[in-house]
């Protein structure tokens, strides 16, 4: 357990070097530069013309298909580790559950192939 | 030891402020972001518990992938913050109703051993130490063996949620010209060439 925790200490450190360093170079721009904010300077800057729109614009629906088929395939990825790491372990009879598991989503894999949801038109 | 103990105050004071923040931000983006936070802390504290292979996944999936999809959803709702603002006092009872029934569960669970004593020992698998098994071994052990059908549960959990959300957003849309090239190559030379004699001197 302390060992464990000794591997992550660089880590710790280098988070806690990384949030003081970003935090001082903000902090100093804000002691040590002039201030002098007026409406054009604290507007959105937007290239060539001015700001008219919100940013917020819709998205498709389709970026949020992509998105969750990409976190069933992390997800299936995320259940390998663990089983590669303990095979030895758990024996044919741990690879077989796997190949049934990958088996069941590769139903999935073949039902969205079918139906075009990879494709982009 | 005593730098752990600071870094588990320092890690839970983050987590619940940035989820007190997750609630009461103004913007849903920036509750997204502060999801993020909770997030990252979270898996701070399982490392801090020794539970390795927990923390990475849980930056790996839901920080990589489960917030990314929350931005997209908090994008694609195109919330008016105004309005959204004004149910929050007609949701407060029914919310504090749930949150007050969460509560109890939770109490129920952590508090049962004060309770029943022996129900602790039924329902924990024991847990090799540290130094002798990673965590993720552990996980692994027993996962494809023991919690085979939990396991496989889950596999089918998600392939519904693959079918489920290829069946609710996807949709064919007319006129979409695709490349085909099985009806590229079945073209023959009759179908798509004509020769025309043309005399000479007259044109087309």
């Amino acid at each position: 357990m302390e060992s464990l925790l000794r591997e992550y200490l660089p880590i710790l450190i280098f988070f806690a070097v990384a949030i003081g360093l970003s935090g001082i170079m903000i902090l100093a721009s804000y002691i040590i530069a002039r201030q002098r904010p007026d409406p054009e300077k604290v507007s959105a800057y937007e290239c060539g013309f001015e700001a008219f729109d919100d940013a917020r614009s819709r998205f498709d629906v389709r970026f949020y298909l992509v998105s969750i088929l990409f976190i069933i395939f992390d997800l299936e990825v995320a259940f390998l580790f663990p089983w590669a790491v303990s095979l030895k372990e758990t024996g044919v009879f741990g690879f077989w559950s796997m190949v049934i598991f990958l088996g069941i989503l590769t139903i999935g894999f073949i039902y969205e192939w079918k139906k075009g949801a990879l494709e982009w038109e | 030891m005593i730098i752990q103990a600071i870094c588990f105050y320092l890690f839970a004071a983050i987590t619940i402020a940035s989820a007190v923040m997750v609630i009461s931000a103004r913007n849903p983006v920036h509750s997204v972001l502060f999801l993020i936070l909770a997030f990252f802390n979270a898996a701070a504290l399982f490392i801090l518990l020794g539970a390795e292979f927990l923390g990475m996944i849980l930056i790996v999936v839901y920080l990589g992938a489960v917030t990314v999809l929350f931005l997209f959803v908090v994008m694609m709702l195109d919330i008016n913050v105004a309005e959204l603002r004004q149910g929050f006092l007609q949701y407060l009872p029914i919310g504090g109703l749930i949150g007050l029934i969460l509560l109890a569960e939770l109490v129920l669970v952590l508090g049962s051993w004060v309770i029943t004593p022996e129900a602790q020992a039924v329902a924990r698998a024991p847990i090799p130490p540290i130094d002798e098994v990673s965590n993720t071994a552990a996980l692994g052990n027993v996962l494809y063996t023991d919690y085979i059908y939990l396991f496989q549960a889950s596999g089918i959990v998600l392939l519904v949620a693959m079918v489920g959300a290829i069946v609710l957003t996807l949709r064919s849309r007319e006129g979409v010209r695709r490349q085909s090239i099985r009806t590229q190559n079945l073209r023959s030379r009759e179908q798509s060439v004509e020769i025309k004699k043309v005399q000479s001197g007259s044109g087309v």
